[in-house]
């Protein structure tokens, strides 16, 4: 038996914030379900905290975060660091309204990928696919 | 032989004898055309499409019923639409200034951004707030930001409409005590509020309590208006944002009017009044996008919808309760992030749609609104897109210049006939707010939205820069950046707010809020005003409201 466990394509995705904006996610989740995915859909209104305490009790495999609120910077900031101190290893995919000029800085808090307004779902689906640990 | 006789028989000689050939040498791009409705589109509209179109039954005379050429009978000619962007960020201080620089570049009417938690009831030093200050719209937790942010503008000149549902009572409540403080009493101001909680279970996601007590809270700002307030719209019964999430055309048609219908029942069943004593002041909001006709038609097909639902299942008598006089936002959803400028056309066309539609008030989208809040340039060009449709093109000229279009009017019956499938169903249902409930309309939208990504994904939906046209770097545009020091001003100054406030009468203020939102049948209008009017913040009277009414938690339908 190898020690890696199989990969089960479990996901979680939700909006993390105030803000109400969930046409993407839903779009996101559903296009990922179409994929072979298992989602877990947390839905609008979720704190950092509530984010990662859902991904350790469901054992999510990767994390999406939609946010468009121009809170980015913040909410990642927090959720990296709460997830990193409660042992989420699941990858966090963040989409969203986000200029370009922030991306760096978000994937020096550790976000596995960002993915601007306008990007393809067959794309999405391959970051998750990378993101789960399947080979390309 | 009649006359369509004679234009069948002509219509069909020429496609036998000039189509077919031609298409066997050139054939047609697509076999079939459709609009984004799903409709499909003729290669040749004629009179033959409007065979048994009574003029007088379907359009009527613009300012008559059913309104489908327009409110008012002179439309631009006698007045032009508002001129109003959408804004808001930051302080109070912040928002002012760009209130002010809309003003001086032309803006002929004011709307509000309000920051999330201020929509949602949170203070800005709330921890569940801390994140979001500023950031959407501007922070509003007391009236002393109400105060700052109108300073040097003159209150009984200018119109202003306010983004805000779930706090629709204190917010308004704090306009018109700050107008009131400076000399302008209630009965003169003149703006919109858009309290409609409905959308935001379908669509928007801005709630806060269960459905009934936020039925109530509209319902009492509506009932309130109307004995106060007589130039205010209590109410802007949104579409926008259900075509944001995903509505296709006729369902972002019908769903608002289902919305409206749930309104009207409501107010006129807990005020025991008469639907002519407040159908005057409802107002509405509609998107516009790229598609032009069909948009068109989709504005002239709500008009019409409106005015029949009001005569006929309402009994209305005044002529104003049966028009529908709406705002109208280009589409936010089809801004593109890849080659930002190209936003600029879209939202002209959009605009077009508007005016051609007969909007009342128009907000144009900045380019660069894919990416952060409009920068001051951005936004001027916003503004521009509408001066030159108003100065320039000529479309303002004439009232309705597209009636009698085959294809539009052709066009305008197929929305209209699509959309009451729609609201039969949803009466069927008992209603919009049981629909809600039930999460018809959020499957209905999340549906529409999946398979309009599929089609831009299959190139089935063409959209330059993401499917076609492609460019690979995202050119650099100046981006907003919301002052991160705007949320400490916000957040010492209501610390010092909540010292200097007599705090004996916030107190009694608050529980009087609590005493009647418990008592079913009391109008909760008049205390919360009194509470703003002492200093009580948003956050406090929320948290009141939360106590007594709870708060909801969307039905799993996903």
């Amino acid at each position: 038996m190898s020690q890696e466990k199989a990969v089960r394509r479990k996901v979680l995705v939700a909006k993390l914030g105030l803000d109400g904006h969930d046409r993407g996610a839903k779009v996101i989740t559903m296009a990922l379900r179409d994929a072979g995915f298992r989602v877990v859909y947390l839905g609008v209104h979720q704190s950092p905290e509530n984010l990662v305490r859902v991904a350790l009790e469901e054992d999510v495999e990767a994390i999406g975060v939609s946010i468009l609120s121009g809170s980015h910077e913040e909410l990642i900031s927090d959720l990296m660091r709460i997830a990193r101190e409660r042992g989420v290893r699941a990858p966090i995919i963040v989409g969203g309204v986000i200029p370009p000029e922030d991306i760096p800085r978000l994937k020096e808090l550790g976000v596995f990928e960002v993915l601007m307004p306008g990007t393809p779902l067959s794309k999405v689906v391959e970051i998750f696919k990378k993101a789960v640990g399947e080979a390309q | 032989m009649s006359d369509s006789e004679k234009i069948r028989e002509k219509l069909l000689e020429w496609e036998k004898e000039v189509v077919e050939p031609l298409l066997k040498k050139a054939p047609e791009r697509k076999k079939v055309f459709l609009t984004e409705e799903g409709i499909e589109v003729k290669r040749l509209y004629t009179p033959l499409d409007l065979e048994k179109w009574d003029y007088l039954e379907k359009l009527g005379f613009p300012g008559t019923y059913p309104f489908t050429r327009g409110v008012y009978p002179t439309m631009y000619r006698g007045r032009p639409w508002t001129i109003r962007q959408y804004a808001g960020y930051g302080s109070a201080e912040d928002t002012n200034e760009r209130y002010r620089y809309l003003l001086s570049i032309g803006q002929t009417g004011l709307s509000m951004a309000f920051d999330l938690p201020t929509q949602l009831g949170y203070d800005p030093d709330d921890p569940l707030a801390w994140y979001e200050v500023g950031k959407v719209g501007v922070s509003m937790p007391t009236i002393q930001e109400m105060d700052i942010v109108f300073s040097g503008i003159p209150m009984d000149k200018i119109s202003t409409s306010m983004t805000i549902n779930a706090t629709a009572i204190e917010i308004l409540s704090m306009y018109v005590a700050v107008a009131e403080s400076r000399g302008v009493p209630k009965a003169v101001l003149d703006g919109t509020v858009q309290n409609d909680i409905l959308k935001e279970y379908i669509a928007r996601n801005n709630y806060i309590y269960p459905p009934e007590p936020s039925m109530r809270y509209s319902v009492d700002l509506i009932l309130y208006a109307a004995k106060e307030m007589p130039k205010w719209n209590s109410i802007s019964i949104s579409g926008y944002h259900m075509e944001e999430a995903g509505a296709t055309p006729a369902m972002e048609v019908a769903f608002t009017i289902a919305d409206g219908m749930e309104y009207v029942k409501w107010v006129m069943e807990r005020g025991k009044v008469p639907v002519d004593s407040f159908a005057p002041r409802l107002s509405f909001f509609f998107a516009a996008r790229t598609n032009l006709f069909e948009q068109i038609a989709k504005f002239r097909a709500a008009r019409r919808i409106w005015a029949k639902v009001m005569k006929d299942r309402f009994g209305a008598k005044d002529p104003r309760s049966m028009m529908l006089r709406f705002h109208t936002q280009t589409a936010g959803v089809l801004l593109t992030a890849q080659q930002p400028m190209v936003n600029i056309i879209r939202t002209t066309l959009q605009a077009l749609a508007a005016v051609l539609g007969g909007t009342q008030s128009l907000h144009v989208n900045s380019y660069d609104e894919a990416l952060c809040l409009p920068t001051e340039e951005s936004v001027k060009l916003s503004v521009r897109v509408q001066q030159v449709i108003l100065y320039e093109s000529g479309v303002v000229d004439t009232v309705d210049p597209l009636g009698g279009a085959y294809y539009i009017e052709w066009l305008t019956d197929q929305i209209e006939e699509r959309a009451w499938k729609y609201i039969d169903e949803i009466e069927r249902m008992g209603g919009m707010l049981r629909a809600v409930k039930l999460g018809y309309p959020q499957r209905e939208i999340a549906k529409a939205a999946y398979e309009w990504q599929l089609k831009v994904e299959k190139g089935e939906i063409p959209i330059v820069g993401i499917n076609m046209f492609v460019e690979p770097e995202i050119p650099k545009v100046k981006i907003l950046k919301v002052d991160p020091a705007a949320r400490e001003r916000v957040v010492s100054r209501l610390r010092k707010f909540r010292e200097s406030r007599d705090q004996v009468k916030v107190r009694t203020a608050l529980d009087n809020v609590r005493k009647a939102a418990e008592k079913e049948e009391v109008n909760i209008f008049p205390p919360i005003y009194e509470a703003v009017k002492v200093g009580a913040t948003v956050g406090e009277i929320s948290r009141v409201l939360r106590e007594v009414w709870g708060e909801w938690r969307a039905p799993e339908i996903f």
